[in-house]
């Protein structure tokens, strides 16, 4: 059964902008792959850290919506883990108020663009 | 017979007994369901200058919306969107 989840990841702001759009495909195919489906994506771009993480104050910011199956999460934490571009990253199940919540916000973010 | 005299303590300025605010959830009141950590804006109302999460008796939030809110500051913590401690917060 799918389930919706939502993914945060920081990349160190090293990388160039390149590396960077390629770090995200590949999350982005691993979804895919193992029978995922991205509803939504947004890169926030590079951001101020509140705190520096491993020497670095700034990061590149990216949130992935997407609905996948419940076994599928260790696996993309594990790439996580191993990719040493992302320093941070946050897996969120979402519940039914989440998901509303989160249609409001895509509905009132494509109004603003 | 001494009592009756030294219970008139003439106060220099009348007591001001502090009105009790009635505490709403604002959560309730305005029917917000979910706390996104995502929103650091909003999640920042409910912390002190420290960046320390602001106790129930205080923000007058209902225990259920006080759960929720500390999950969310907590993720966007660990997301480096809000400090773990700070001075100068607002």
């Amino acid at each position: 059964m799918l389930k919706q989840y939502e993914t945060v990841f920081i990349a160190t702001p090293v990388l160039s902008d390149a590396q960077m759009k390629e770090a995200v495909a590949k999350y982005l195919d691993l979804i895919k792959e193992n029978g995922g489906e991205v509803v939504y994506e947004q890169d926030w771009g590079l951001r101020k850290l509140a705190y520096p993480i491993q020497k670095k104050t700034t990061g590149f910011y990216h949130l992935i919506e997407f609905k996948a199956e419940p076994a599928f999460i260790a696996k993309l934490e594990t790439q996580y883990r191993r990719d040493e571009r992302i320093i941070r990253f946050l897996t969120f199940a979402m519940d039914k108020h989440a998901v509303a919540y989160a249609e409001k916000r895509r509905a009132n973010q494509a109004e603003q663009k | 017979m001494a009592n009756p005299v030294n219970n008139e303590i003439r106060y220099l300025n009348p007591p001001t007994v502090e009105v009790k605010k009635k505490k709403y959830c604002r959560f309730k009141k305005a029917g917000i369901k979910y706390v996104d950590y995502k929103d650091a804006e909003f999640l920042k109302r409910f912390l002190n200058e420290q960046g320390k999460i602001l106790p129930r008796r205080l923000t007058g939030t209902s225990l259920k919306f006080q759960k929720k809110v500390a999950q969310a500051v907590k993720r966007a913590r660990h997301l480096a969107l809000l400090p773990y401690v700070t001075d100068l917060l607002k």
